[in-house]
């Protein structure tokens, strides 16, 4: 199945964000072996050259390593993960709380909006184990 | 990326070509192109109907004789050694009718020294196409199918594929933008004429816009995608709106 990518942004820079999110969310496993470039391609339906330019910015920022002829491995090193993740939760915090203030609501509004959805949302889970 | 498969010749070279067939008057379908296609990319050609895609294709493999101006494949012009290391997809099926489908494998075998007969055998099996099925008994879209896995299953060094997804339902074209992907190489260069961007864009390295028979712009799809914020789907809309 290919991967679902937008039209308007650079292929490669989308990608780089998927694999990125395959890495913090653990699909891809601190030290573990990634696949193929050419596999990797098939998969998402897109040039392996593009590809392999995600792989290089992958490289360039440390969260994966090459193996010289042998492939690449996701890093070792967790805290560097754990601040990846960090930088993309901010990320996806500014555009949530950008959305909410185009529509009109102040940041309190906003966070008391959040605080009433988990609520309701653990009552529906709750609900849903209880039954 | 890799240097030691760079040659000193490019893998093909146009340089000023212009086309004008006869009782046209005046009218050149190719104007003054110049083009210069490196080894290990793939290729949109686009281009509006009528803009000379075709005309150009023909005179690149020795189809069509250029009114001025030369075509060099490995610094060489189209001919036999040509032939030998481009894999063409013309815009028609030339197909023998009375054949099956195995006898269509095993003339392009023999004919080609690059065919690779367990390529052909395996894309037919994902496509469901019988090798003993009499190509006059198929449909259109699985004529092309056939034509495509022919032409693709050599181990060319320039694939030059005329419209080579219109034809097919969509489930076959995903089949066959990921033969394409896999069978990528970096010493080879697919160029594709088409006018399904939208399908073939996130497989492509670079796009060759065309406009009545001149070369409008040569670049990749990520930097029409970061200058322009929008597809080349889109930005072919624009460029060509009518």
């Amino acid at each position: 199945m290919a991967w679902e990518l937008n039209s308007d942004r650079p292929i490669y820079a989308q990608i780089l964000e998927k694999l990125q999110v395959r890495i913090v969310c653990g699909i891809y496993r601190p030290g573990e072996w990634l696949p193929s470039v050419r596999d990797l391609a098939a998969e998402a339906s897109v040039n392996p050259n593009t590809m392999q330019r995600a792989f290089s910015e992958l490289e360039r920022s440390g969260l994966v390593i090459t193996q010289r002829n042998m492939g690449r491995v996701v890093t070792q090193d967790t805290q560097m993960i754990e601040a990846a993740k960090r930088k993309m939760a901010v990320a996806q915090t500014e555009s949530f709380f950008a959305n909410m203030r185009q529509l009109g609501f102040s940041d309190s509004e906003i966070v008391s909006l959040v605080n009433s959805y988990t609520n309701d949302a653990n009552n529906a889970n709750h609900a849903v184990v209880s039954k | 990326m890799n240097e030691q498969y760079t040659t000193a010749a490019p893998l093909l070279q146009i340089n000023d070509l212009c086309k004008r067939y006869p009782n046209m008057g005046n009218y050149m379908s190719v104007f003054h192109m110049n083009l210069t296609i490196p080894r290990g990319r793939i290729i949109g050609l686009l281009g509006p109907n009528g803009c000379g895609k075709t005309t150009l294709i023909k005179m690149i493999n020795g189809l069509l004789a250029p009114t001025s101006g030369a075509v060099y494949i490995n610094g060489m012009f189209p001919g036999a050694e040509s032939k030998r290391v481009i894999s063409y997809l013309p815009e028609r099926t030339y197909l023998e009718n009375g054949m099956k489908v195995h006898q269509m494998i095993d003339y392009f075998a023999d004919f080609y020294e690059d065919f690779a007969k367990e390529k052909a055998y395996s894309m037919l099996e994902s496509l469901g196409i019988s090798p003993e099925a009499r190509l006059k008994t198929l449909s259109k879209g699985t004529k092309e199918k056939v034509q495509l896995i022919l032409v693709m299953s050599r181990n060319a060094e320039l694939y030059i594929l005329d419209e080579p997804i219109a034809g097919v339902d969509p489930a076959a074209r995903d089949y066959i933008l990921r033969t394409i992907i896999t069978n990528y190489n970096p010493n080879s260069t697919i160029i594709l004429s088409t006018h399904l961007i939208s399908d073939i864009e996130n497989v492509l390295d670079d796009v060759i816009f065309m406009k009545n028979g001149s070369l409008m712009l040569y670049t990749s799809v990520d930097a029409i995608r970061s200058q322009q914020n929008k597809s080349v789907d889109a930005y072919f809309r624009e460029v060509y709106a009518c």
